[in-house]
This record gives structure tokens, C-alpha cells and sequence, in this order.
């Protein structure tokens, strides 16, 4: 399993990439094993206001019905829209192609608060 | 503590996600419940199924008592054929559905592995007859072998003549040279067989049925497939779409269900029902929107008033759609009626269809 270095994690087994106050959001890899067979996403329109926290969406795979929770408050710019026709591609590439939002952060310092590569996969482990 | 089955090992070595199902440590899926489900439609897939319970019922009034105890007629059986019944309770709900196999010297109950113990109690609470029952549960392990290919991958390993085993027949014999029960059954819609044998050979069997199979890219099958499978078929999954709560009449079993026996268990409620009707019934139903229905989803009318409740669904991998079954009120359940399906929020159209929801299941 892969947990790359550079991003951060929550507990709801989502992962951000932090590039000045934009927020890419997806889910880990640890995710996208355990739902495995993505076959649909429910996603927010481009403006909507996220919170830290709070769905903004949901991921359905054949196994299971989840919700896809926001690491960062803040408003949603761009939506994943490739991902309507090929949710597949969640499980094939979960921390590239299968991005999913990106968010203008509207407090940036709630990224602080993120598991670290190292403390999510420690989080897994103890978990599972 | 839950209970491992003689391959758990394997499971965990193929990388199986390791549940409990009904006390047993069961792999839900290897690589894909999508791609699995596929494999077995497409040439020939195993599932350990070792988990299962085996009741052995022998005796001179052993064909009295199961006739007694199930719905089905264990009468019609010939030496060596099976048949597909249930149990149930004296108010009609339903305690297992069940193969019931004829053997030489003995009946064979071959029940749902998380029911073998209530079963085996219930079982033994009903003799008055002269008969023994056993339950040898703990030293069967249980393959199945299904798949378009199954035969081919089956006949490398015996001297039996398949081809002349048809299907929900069995016979006792050599394969892969280990005593065994072996019958052209399923619960995935495929042409297959289930192979029972003593667990003490369990990594025999499994390592000639993959050598056999090899040529057929033959793999191992997880639950979630098996699901997938069977709800394709719309063949029950006791606990979800039949349970004690609810009888034949009611999870649409009727046609296993034999009035004209004068005697078994829960007869005068299933009879009542049949005369006066029953007050919701499993239905089938598929889903003209984009969606999955799941267990425990609400089923509505038009109006938003909840008309039952959905007891199995899925994404199925062949017709790709979502398919499911729930119990709704007679009215509804009629082909082609629509409902809705409320998935979390969501109203999601369904229609009733004729099952099964796969239509081209290799089985005989």
C-alpha cells in the first residue's frame, strides 16, 4: 500500500495536496482497496461551499455506499469531471488521475490539523 | 471465537479481505467482486464453501422425517439425486433453506453455514421417528467448482462419466483420487459441481482442481462474488431475503413448496396464505436509474409512502444494472410495476422484472 510523502490524510481515509490555498482532495489508496470496484460518484457543483469535515459527495462501489468528506473548508474550483464516466480510475490511480475536487481554502491553517503520510499509515495499521 | 475453514491459510495467502461470516473467518473478495463474478461466467471459478453444514440423516423412517420437516417432497428423489427445500417453523417461518440430497444409506442436509447449529437443534427436536441424525459439519470440506468450464476442469480428476450427471444429480466417488459426494449444483446460475470430502484432503483437492483448471485460467472466487452470482439468479440468501420471520409463500418459494404433502412443518399457516393471500412478497425488481440498491433501503410508492423494504441488492456485473429483491405488498409486486428506491435521499426508479436477472446461466 502507498501513502507518498508529500500529502496529508485524514481519518476518513481522504488525502489533500497543498499547493499555496488550493486544496486537491482524494481518497488514499488505503480507501479505494478496501471499496475496491468504484462504479459511481455523486459530486458537488463547481461553487459549492465545503466544510472541513462535513460530505460533499459520495463514492459507490459494488461492496459498499460512502461519503466523501471534505479535509478543508473552503469553495469548491474544479471537479473531477472525468471521473463520472470512469470512476474506475479511483482504484487505478488513486493520488493522480483519480483526483477528485479541488478547494480554495477559506482557513488554511485547518491543514495543520492533518495526519501526516507517516501518522496515517500508522492510523491504518492500528485500525485494520 | 470464529471458525476457520481447512483453507483460511490460502485465503489469506491469495490476499483475501477477511471477514466473519456467520462465525466463519470468509474472504469477501480477492482482486474484484466484478472481475470474479465475470471469471465463473466465463470459463470456471472455485469457491471454498467448506463453511456450510452437513447433517447426515439415516434410518428406516429417515425419508418420513424429512418430508416432515421440509416443504419440498423427498419422495420424488432418486438414489443419487438432490433437491432444493426448506425448513420451517410450525408458524411457517422459515428456520434454513436447504439441499437435501438421497444417498446410498443416507440423507444428506446440507445447510447455511451460520444456521448449522440452530438447524442440527431444530432437526433433532422434530425426530419421533426412528432415524439418527449427526452433524458432520466439522470434518467436511466443501469446493465448488463452477463455470461454463467446470466439467472439463472436473473430468481431468475422475473416472466418473460427468456428462451423465445431470443436473441436481450426484454420485459418490474417486476424485482426484479422494473419496467424495460430488452433484452438478450451484448457487451461481453456472453449469458447476460441489464437491464434499473429508477436510483431512483439503489441500489435495484444492491443488488438483487449479492444476486441472489452469488451461481455463481458473481462479479463486470470494463472497462478494458469490453474492453478485446468486442475486443475478435471484436464487434467496437465507438471513437476508428469507428468515423466520417471513415464509415460502411469502419469499416466493411456492414452487419448491408441496401442499399435497399431508404432513410438515408449518403447512396450515403457508396453506391460510395461499387461500387469503399474503401481505407483502419477495419481488425482484431492477433499476431504470443509475444506482445500487442495498439491504435495508426503504422501497416507496409514488407518493413517498415506504411499501417495503429491499432485502439484497447489487450492481450486477452482467446486466449492468442495479438488480434487487425486497418484500412489498402484493399490489406491487405484479411485473412491471414501478417503485422508487430510497438510497440514502435518493429516489432512485425501479421496476419489477421476471427473474432471473441474468438470462444466460450455463447451468443444465
Amino acid at each position: 500500500m502507498n501513502f507518498p510523502k508529500e500529502l496529508k490524510y485524514t481519518k476518513s481515509h481522504e488525502w489533500v495536496k497543498i499547493e499555496g490555498d488550493i486544496a486537491t482532495e482524494g481518497i488514499s489508496d488505503f480507501a479505494q482497496e478496501e471499496l475496491s470496484d468504484i462504479v459511481y460518484l455523486e459530486l458537488p457543483e463547481i461553487g459549492t461551499k465545503v466544510e472541513a469535515g462535513k460530505a460533499f459527495g459520495t463514492i459507490e462501489a459494488v461492496k459498499a455506499v460512502s461519503d466523501l468528506v471534505a479535509a478543508v473548508s473552503g469553495e469548491i474550483v474544479e471537479v473531477n469531471e472525468e471521473l463520472v464516466n470512469a470512476p474506475e480510475t479511483i482504484n487505478s490511480d488513486p493520488y493522480g488521475a483519480g483526483w477528485i475536487i479541488k478547494v480554495k481554502m477559506s482557513n488554511p491553517d485547518e491543514a495543520n490539523s492533518l495526519l501526516s503520510a507517516e501518522e496515517y499509515e500508522k492510523f491504518v495499521q492500528e485500525e485494520h | 471465537m470464529a471458525k476457520k475453514t481447512p483453507y483460511y491459510d490460502k485465503h489469506v495467502a491469495l490476499g483475501g479481505h477477511i471477514v466473519n461470516f456467520g462465525g466463519f473467518l470468509m474472504p469477501t473478495q480477492y482482486k474484484s467482486v466484478i472481475e470474479e463474478t465475470k471469471r465463473v461466467r466465463a470459463t470456471v471459478g472455485v469457491f471454498d464453501v467448506s463453511h456450510m453444514g452437513e447433517i447426515e440423516v439415516t434410518g428406516p423412517d429417515a425419508l418420513r422425517f424429512i418430508s416432515r420437516i421440509t416443504v419440498n417432497d423427498p419422495s420424488k428423489l432418486s438414489l443419487n439425486q438432490v433437491q432444493y427445500s426448506a425448513m420451517c417453523y410450525n408458524d411457517g417461518g422459515i428456520v434454513d433453506d436447504l439441499l437435501v440430497y438421497r444417498l446410498k444409506k443416507r440423507y444428506l442436509l446440507v445447510v447455511n453455514a451460520s444456521n448449522t447449529d440452530k438447524d442440527f437443534k431444530w432437526i433433532k427436536y422434530n425426530v419421533k421417528e426412528n432415524v439418527t441424525v449427526k452433524n458432520i459439519s466439522d470434518d467436511i470440506a466443501q469446493l465448488a467448482i463452477q463455470g461454463p468450464d467446470a466439467e472439463k476442469v472436473m473430468q481431468k480428476l475422475t473416472d466418473i462419466d460427468l456428462s451423465k450427471i445431470k443436473f441436481y444429480w450426484a454420485r459418490e466417488g474417486k476424485v482426484a483420487d479422494i473419496d467424495t459426494v460430488i452433484s452438478r449444483t450451484g448457487y451461481t446460475g453456472e453449469d458447476g459441481f460441489e464437491v464434499y470430502f473429508n477436510k483431512t484432503y483439503a489441500d489435495k483437492m484444492w491443488d488438483a482442481v487449479f492444476d486441472a483448471g489452469k488451461e481455463f485460467d481458473i481462479e479463486p472466487i470470494a463472497l462478494g462474488a458469490r453474492d453478485t452470482l446468486r442475486l443475478e439468479m435471484y436464487y434467496r440468501l437465507y438471513g437476508n431475503d428469507i428468515d423466520g420471520t417471513t415464509t415460502p409463500a411469502e419469499g416466493d418459494l411456492m414452487w419448491i413448496t408441496r401442499l399435497n404433502k399431508t404432513e410438515f412443518n408449518g403447512r396450515e399457516v403457508i396453506i391460510k396464505q395461499k387461500l387469503e393471500g399474503v401481505k407483502r412478497k419477495l419481488t425482484p425488481f431492477e433499476l431504470l436509474d443509475k444506482g445500487i440498491p442495498r439491504h435495508g433501503y426503504d422501497i416507496k410508492d409514488d407518493k413517498g409512502n415506504t411499501i417495503g423494504h429491499v432485502t439484497s441488492g447489487t450492481l450486477s456485473p452482467m446486466v449492468e444494472r442495479g438488480i434487487g429483491c425486497g418484500y412489498v405488498e402484493p399490489e406491487f409486486s405484479k411485473l412491471d410495476s414501478e417503485f422508487f428506491i430510497d438510497a440514502r435521499g435518493r429516489l432512485l426508479k425501479a421496476k419489477v422484472v421476471e427473474a432471473p436477472f441474468y438470462k444466460h446461466g450455463t447451468h443444465k
